[in-house]
């Protein structure tokens, strides 16, 4: 299953829409980190909504996606883990170390904006 | 079952004592009942002063006057005397649990119902023993059918009570339970919650929930923990506490831990956090004051504004 990834100004928005294999999600980190440099972008951020599950390879990852992109200058926030699936990832050890993380979309853009918007100011 | 039980002993009694004509068990035994019953009957009065007398003597009940211990003391006497002839223990269930609840809020302790219950039983058997020294054939054979009937009875009494005392536990836990996790907002995307008492694993369990889910509700940004009501805490628990800290952060919310104790400190740094991932501040109000730094708030007070031209 494809993961639709849209472009809204600096940002890229990878919107999940259903459980993904361990392919998908591989698909879905290179997809990213390609687009990050083709579209110039300064912030992507990936909804996790309807996640139900998070296991292993899933968070490692996703952690990989946004070291790579930071990596290309990109800064990654991930948005809208579910309580559940929130707690079940710490007691299995996966916290997403340095990885930031937002309560839902409209946190992402607002934790993005205010990371990016510093970084220009600072140089 | 109790039936059969006595059947058995009513068997065993016969085989031991050399009874020459023995009729069939369970007439015999219900029959034997039926003299007990009417011996208790006609005896009740005294008993039932001899008994009262005896339970004031072993300085059980300590919580209720002798008034009120004679008045349970008849109303136990007579349904002990009722099961006894009935065979029937729906009637003694209710009334033990019923009494339960009457006396257990009184600081009436377990040994003391079954202390009394076991002294009815005393008292009766000595009774018994007084009218039929003369027989002690028939001794035997009443205190065949006597015993495992008294002994259900205690046991029926005994247990009542117990499970009235469990009952009450469970419900004051749960009534705890619902009582002690408050989330409350106190400013836009700011939580606090305020942890008093004991926490075992299944509290905190039951803390993370509510918090994770109140984080999503309120959109929260910014949470206050206020541990300084909790005294100490296992490693288990201390674990857990963290793990809170980290699934917050998963869901975009920082976590601002107050008032450890020093005991607690001392766990956490025994068990290795990483001081890094925790955000700690002394007390509650430092920890709202970080938290609206967080969030951008500046705190000012009325008269400094009222006072500085704009």
């Amino acid at each position: 299953m494809e993961v639709p990834i849209l472009k809204q100004g600096l940002y890229l928005i990878a919107s999940i829409q259903a459980a993904l294999s361990d392919v998908d999600l591989v698909h879905l980190r290179d997809a990213l980190a390609e687009k990050v440099g083709k579209f110039r972008a300064r912030g992507v951020i990936v909804d996790v909504t309807v996640l139900d599950v998070m296991d292993s390879f899933a968070s490692r990852t996703l952690r990989d996606l946004a070291h790579m992109t930071r990596l290309r200058g990109a800064e990654t926030v991930i948005v809208g883990i579910q309580p559940e699936v929130a707690f079940a990832m710490v007691q299995l050890g996966l916290t997403l170390e340095g990885v930031d993380t937002a309560l839902d979309l409209e946190e992402g853009l607002a934790f993005l904006d205010k990371k990016t918007k510093r970084r220009t100011s600072r140089g | 079952m109790g039936d059969q039980k006595t059947k058995k002993n009513e068997n065993r009694g016969s085989g031991a004592s050399p009874a020459r004509e023995v009729p069939p068990d369970d007439e015999s035994t219900v029959s034997l009942l039926r003299e007990l019953v009417n011996h208790l009957r006609k005896n009740r009065t005294q008993l039932r002063e001899e008994w009262a007398r005896r339970i004031t003597a072993a300085k059980l009940l300590g919580a209720m006057t002798s008034e009120e211990i004679f008045a349970e003391a008849t109303s136990v006497y007579d349904n002990y005397v009722e099961v006894l002839e009935t065979g029937a223990v729906e009637a003694l269930q209710a009334y033990a649990r019923d009494l339960s609840e009457r006396i257990i809020p009184r600081g009436v302790e377990t040994d003391e119902v079954v202390g009394i219950v076991l002294l009815l039983r005393d008292v009766l058997a000595r009774s018994l023993f007084a009218k039929y020294q003369t027989d002690f054939q028939l001794l035997n054979r009443i205190l065949d059918a006597y015993e495992p009937a008294a002994n259900r009875i205690a046991n029926t009494v005994a247990v009542g009570f117990v499970q009235e005392r469990e009952r009450i536990i469970r419900q004051q836990q749960e009534a705890i339970r619902e009582l002690s996790t408050p989330v409350l907002q106190v400013r836009e995307r700011l939580l606090i919650l305020p942890i008093i008492g004991v926490i075992d694993s299944q509290r905190a369990r039951q803390l993370t929930e509510q918090l994770l889910r109140g984080i999503r509700t309120n959109r929260a940004k910014v949470v206050v923990i206020d541990i300084t009501g909790v005294a100490a805490m296992d490693a288990t628990v201390a674990n857990h506490l963290v793990q809170t800290v980290e699934a917050s952060r998963l869901l975009g919310a920082t976590v601002i831990v107050t008032g450890l104790s020093p005991e607690i400190a001392q766990t956490l740094v025994t068990i290795g956090v990483d001081l890094g991932k925790m955000n700690t501040v002394g007390d509650l109000q430092g920890g709202i004051e970080e938290a609206e730094r967080l969030l951008g708030y500046k705190v000012t007070p009325f008269s400094e504004v009222s006072t500085q031209p704009i």
